[in-house]
């Protein structure tokens, strides 16, 4: 196991008052493994993306264990911390133009982060080398005339090329896990197509594990072997890709799963989930879903579900006790 | 096909891709350069259909777009609004039969204005008593599905992205239009929230007999709302068809490769096209896709090739 977070739960402390914005999650991701976090917007998957490099606001408060390869990351120092940064884990941002430096060229900005890796790995530094490997890593991102990409500054490239170079200094720097916070989400279809590609490439070649955070179904059916669907912090299901798209168990899953449009507006509406995403200061008791879902009971307005296993899912609904 | 709401011959979109002086502009001789955002487009929109206008960013489907609600001056071209030529002098009557929706409702909605006074707004120049302006508010926010009595005086930002973009939705239907540009409506908004937009739009669309042009980069989305597709390619309507005909039989290498490196829930395979989108200053040569095309001729280098029919759709190929 190379990532385990346990009974994980952090809050924001704001103006209005207590943000429980994940709340006691359980889940792990094995070697070589992809995992999707999968939610809408505001269900914690990026401030759990954040967490686990240690990069959330100063208003955070979290309790609970991440344990990525044998260290607990919430209770590193913070010098410690950035030990880990960059070579056990590395983080692609969603806007690719705030990820670099505006103001150094490409070649400085990939020498960085190979002279750290080198650093760390006690070795010495080989500007020549160096430079190869640099020559390389955008290469096998399939940057054309990489010498000329190198001398360029991040507003000279386009958001694809930018986010391929952030991806080919993941490469060069071999993380243990990859965490991949909507990395497509900035660019076009076509693009969004070649950075999924590289991902998986780079998991088949390198063993790496990823954790790809997107709120868009379809995107993380093409990435991971496992899905965690997150809603309003928590947990509803986690499960084997196929498993969870072709038959889902969480009244969620099945609600986000069928209102993907795959036909023509002629065939009849499309199904919704009614009703908005909770407001997170004042979420609804028991089973956060409850107001939105088709399927609830009674004892969903009172009493929050338990973790339970079911047909290789890990559920949290009353439905499957 | 019943008659075109719009039809477009040669219309033409360039920007001037740096801007200069007065003073340098005299003196300097090197060529001014232009970004050829619409590069000769010949298109109609029939009435009462839905027309999903999908490509990669760049490729000119806003600006398009934003042509036909006169909100862009053309550069070359011509565009006709129910069989007159648009001028200076029909904008006026254009701009009151033609709406328009923009991606992001929190950009587009004033954040210091009530919600009634945003989607009345478009009447403020026509002589509508203030008793008819508030029936007319509420049978908009009706038909958007939002209680007239709880938003009038709510501001944008107490509304959650959904509300918002059927603030905006019932703003350009306000004024009873014949058309409605939408530029992106739902690539702001959650999975879930999508859905329940595109219901609305549709349901709108057919209640109120209303002719759409739908701009869209999701090829799932405009799959649902459209009737015809056109996809662009760096400023050009490179094949137009059918929205099935389209997505089941595309006839282009483009629409192909873009076909293909969507993701869907139905496989996990997806292909992306090779190389970059060109630069709109320098255009390639023939055929903008050629340099991309893995079925590329030598006639695609030299010659543009012309909208074709083929079969049931039009496409833009030599390959036919």
């Amino acid at each position: 196991m190379l990532l385990d977070v346990k009974e994980l739960r952090i809050n924001y402390g704001t103006v209005y008052g207590n943000l429980e914005a994940v709340r006691s999650l359980n889940f792990s991701v094995e070697k070589g493994e992809s995992v999707a976090i999968v939610g809408e917007s505001g269900c914690g998957k990026s401030t759990l993306g954040l967490a686990i490099v240690r990069l959330l606001p100063p208003n955070a408060t979290y309790d609970g264990r991440i344990v990525l390869d044998g260290k607990d990351v919430l209770s590193l120092k913070n010098n410690e911390v950035r030990m880990i940064r960059g070579t056990d884990v590395f983080m692609i941002f969603q806007d690719p133009l705030n990820s670099l430096n505006p103001v150094k060229r490409v070649s400085a900005q990939l020498l960085e982060a190979l002279a750290i890796k080198q650093r760390r790995a006690g070795k010495s530094f080989d500007e020549r080398a160096t430079y190869k490997d640099m020559v390389e890593g955008l290469t096998s991102v399939r940057m054309p005339d990489p010498e000329v990409i190198l001398e360029r500054y991040p507003h000279q490239l386009s958001g694809g090329q930018i986010q391929r170079v952030v991806i080919a200094m993941a490469l060069l720097m071999k993380p243990k896990l990859l965490i991949a916070d909507e990395p497509t989400s900035a660019v076009d279809v076509t693009i969004q197509a070649q950075v999924i590609r590289l991902i998986n490439e780079l998991k088949k070649e390198y063993g790496m594990s990823v954790l790809f955070i997107t709120h868009d179904m379809a995107v993380a059916y093409t990435v991971a072997d496992r899905f965690l669907v997150m809603y309003a912090g928590e947990l509803s299901e986690s499960g084997p890709v196929n498993r969870v798209v072709k038959s889902p168990l969480h009244p969620y899953t099945e609600a986000l799963i069928s209102s993907i449009p795959t036909k023509s507006r002629n065939q009849g509406e499309l199904s919704t989930i009614p009703g908005s995403p909770p407001n997170m200061l004042s979420p609804p008791q028991g089973c956060r879903f409850h107001p939105r879902c088709p399927k609830a009971m009674d004892i969903c307005k009172t009493e929050n579900p338990r973790y339970a296993q079911r047909d290789e899912r890990i559920l949290r609904c009353h439905l499957y006790g | 096909m019943a008659e075109p709401v719009f039809r477009t011959v040669g219309l033409t979109k360039y920007f001037e891709a740096s801007k200069r002086s007065l003073l340098s502009s005299l003196v300097s001789r090197s060529p001014r350069a232009y970004i050829k955002a619409v590069d000769g487009v010949d298109m109609e929109v029939a009435s009462g259909e839905v027309l999903a206008l999908v490509g990669e960013s760049g490729s000119g489907k806003t600006t398009l777009g934003r042509m036909l609600a006169t909100l862009e001056t053309v550069t070359n071209g011509e565009i006709y609004f129910m069989n007159q030529k648009v001028t200076k002098k029909l904008r006026k009557k254009v701009r009151r039969q033609v709406q328009m929706v923009f991606q992001n409702p929190t950009d587009s909605l004033d954040p210091r204005m009530a919600i009634k006074d945003i989607v009345t707004e478009p009447l403020h120049k026509s002589s509508v008593s203030g008793q008819r302006k508030d029936a007319m508010f509420g049978s908009a926010l009706d038909l958007v599905g939002l209680d007239a009595e709880t938003f009038a005086q709510r501001r944008s930002r107490d509304l959650s992205g959904g509300q918002r973009q059927r603030v905006a939705i019932a703003r350009a239907i306000i004024s009873n239009p014949t058309f409605i540009v939408l530029d992106e409506p739902t690539s702001a908004l959650d999975a879930s929230v999508q859905a329940q937009v595109l219901n609305l739009l549709s349901r709108i669309h057919d209640e109120l007999k209303l002719t759409y042009l739908f701009i869209t980069h999701n090829i799932s989305v405009a799959r649902f709302i459209s009737d015809r597709i056109a996809v662009m390619y760096a400023g050009k309507v490179i094949e137009i068809g059918p929205t099935e005909q389209v997505i089941t039989n595309a006839k282009h290498p483009y629409t192909q490769a873009l076909l293909q490196s969507v993701p869907t829930i139905q496989t996990q395979d997806i292909v992306p096209p090779a190389g970059e989108v060109p630069s709109l200053v320098n255009l390639p040569s023939g055929c903008r896709f050629h340099p991309r095309c893995p079925h590329a001729m030598e006639i695609c280098k030299q010659q543009e090739p012309p909208l074709k029919r083929i079969g049931e759709v039009d496409a833009a190929c030599w390959l036919y």
